[in-house]
């Protein structure tokens, strides 16, 4: 266990030793500052709601900044040889990385908390709505980052890495409009599939349980992928 | 200590390693010594775990890699051929988390990555960023990660490759010193300097062992037949008819402004070519054993193999 953290202490620290981690909470809090101003001062009414339907939209391209580093940099640097034959299993391995961004990108959520407690001092605010919002964006972010780093571990290039998990994140969110196109039947499986009908209800200040269970399922399966793929690579 | 048996590794329709079976004593250091492509950093890779074998086993300390891994690597240190660094960390980061990685704890780390950094000599620069250091500084930066733990067998994949002749000679210093209390086992395709380092020497090519033994006794094996460089005052033609005239000498060239002879093992041809050399007024200048190069050991290996039928260990 202590192993493992100190793997996700590495990778934490290697975050701050380049510019990407600060471009992307520059990016991250300018880009979601935005929308929380111009939507209040549009509105005046304290509400988070859309706002936070919005942030999520950010994601899709923000995540796979802080994931295509984490597997395809070892892979160019040869370090994967250092973590492949440490006494770490290969499901370590992936939890310690995915547990550094998961940190990383809750932090960075958390600095966003400034926005609800600025609303709740000059209004009535929904905490409860805030709170679930926040939980949606949390699950939604944290299986943005699964398929970030699965997209890191197919390559050796980053900016590769970057691109294929936009493409994927992308193909989620937009899955339920293919729905009308196709014959029947294919609707619902897709519309499941979908992130957008699973983050919906959150946002609104809805919980549900099998929403939950869709993030968590997708966050379980794309590390899955992503230690059998490192696997691969020792028989490769 | 190490028991490898059988282990084969493909790569698609390509073999990388072919049945390779040998074992390595505790305490012992054993270099694989082969032309690159012959499959040693496969076969390192493997015994680390980094590769699984197509087939066969390998057991480190008794224990199976395939059956504990983790059991397996924590015993081991090993360093790639390429030093597998983190550009942007200072050394001493690195090296603590090296060891932080194989589980020592937190308590003990401050000391020992203190000792390490003093064995490698890495005290001066424990500070810098391992991007910005030499070649040199690199690769011990690469032993010390490898060793942090206190493995009890050592895997190093060309360590010294890419330094210059003193950061050569100061690599194989601690390696040797390091070998004193370890298991190693390293891979070259320098003839001497597994000469120097090794107490037993597997040469591969193509993935198969063509040879095993004692340095010493694998330079006999390839003195068997015997090179001279030869000059003369005189035609080098005429010098070359009268040599291959002389009993044992099998070959004798005209090489540029030299004669190059060669003769069968058995017998001395220096004092026949001299006498009669000096009958025909061509004097000797200069008479020059030629060590066998790396190159002329694999052909000869694998012609003795031909020769033999094809069949290897």
């Amino acid at each position: 266990m202590s192993k493992l953290w100190s793997l996700t202490r590495r990778e934490l620290g290697a975050y701050f030793l380049s510019p990407s981690a600060y471009i992307v909470l520059a990016l991250f809090l300018l880009i979601s500052g935005y929308f929380f101003s111009t939507y209040v001062i549009a509105v005046r009414q304290a509400d988070m709601r859309p706002v936070l339907s919005e942030v999520a939209v950010l994601f899709l391209f923000l995540l796979p900044a802080l994931t295509s580093r984490l597997w395809a940099e070892e892979r160019k640097q040869g370090t994967d040889e250092l973590l492949m034959t440490a006494p770490l299993s290969t499901a370590q391995i992936v939890v310690a990385k995915y547990l550094a961004a998961l940190l990383l990108f809750s932090a960075y959520l958390a600095v966003t908390l400034l926005y609800p407690v600025m609303l709740a001092v000059w209004g009535p605010l929904d905490w409860a709505a805030v709170l679930t919002g926040y939980l949606g964006l949390l699950l939604f972010g944290g299986a943005a980052l699964a398929v970030g780093l699965y997209a890191s571990s197919l390559t050796d290039s980053q900016m590769l890495a970057a691109i294929s998990a936009f493409a994927m994140l992308l193909g989620f969110w937009i899955s339920a409009w293919a729905g009308g196109a196709l014959p029947p039947g294919w609707a619902p499986v897709l519309t499941y599939l979908s992130f957008t009908t699973h983050y919906q209800d959150f946002s609104k200040g809805l919980l549900d349980t099998s929403h939950g269970l869709y993030f968590l399922t997708l966050i379980a399966g794309f590390l899955f992928l992503t230690a059998r793929r490192l696997e691969s690579t020792r028989t490769r | 200590m190490i028991e490898v048996t059988g282990i084969s590794k493909s790569y698609g329709s390509k073999t990388g390693v072919k049945a390779l079976t040998f074992s390595v004593g505790s305490g012992e250091i054993l270099g694989l010594l082969g032309p690159n492509g012959a499959g040693k950093s496969t076969t390192l890779r493997m015994l680390t775990g980094y590769l699984t074998p197509s087939s066969g086993t390998i057991r480190i300390d008794g224990i199976d890699l395939w059956e504990n891994p983790a059991a397996v690597r924590a015993r081991l240190g090993y360093l790639p051929d390429r030093p597998p660094l983190y550009r942007e960390m200072t050394v001493q980061a690195y090296v603590d988390f090296a060891a932080a990685l194989r589980g020592v704890s937190a308590a003990v780390r401050r000391q020992r990555v203190g000792e390490v950094l003093e064995a490698t000599g890495l005290k001066e620069v424990a500070g810098r960023l391992l991007g910005n250091l030499s070649r040199g500084f690199q690769q011990r930066a690469g032993l010390a990660q490898a060793i942090v733990h206190d493995p009890a067998v050592l895997v190093l994949d060309e360590p010294t490759t890419g330094l210059d002749p003193i950061q050569v000679s100061e690599i194989r210093a601690l390696i040797q010193r390091l070998g004193r209390e370890r298991t190693v086992i390293l891979s070259s395709h320098i003839l001497p300097e597994v000469q120097l380092l090794c107490q037993r020497v597997l040469v591969m090519d193509r993935g198969r062992v063509l040879a095993e033994d004692r340095p010493d006794r694998l330079s006999q094996r390839f003195q068997d037949s015997r090179r001279y460089r030869v000059q003369v005052f005189g035609d080098l033609e005429q010098a070359a008819v009268i040599a291959r005239g002389v009993p044992g000498v099998t070959r004798a060239e005209v090489a540029g402004a030299r004669l190059e002879i060669d003769s069968a093992s058995d017998m001395d041809i220096r004092p026949d070519l001299f006498y009669r050399l000096a009958g025909a007024r061509l004097p000797l200048l200069e008479l020059t054993p030629v060590a066998l190069s790396l190159e002329d050991v694999f052909l000869r290996l694998i012609t003795d193999e031909h020769a033999a039928g094809g069949g290897v260990a």
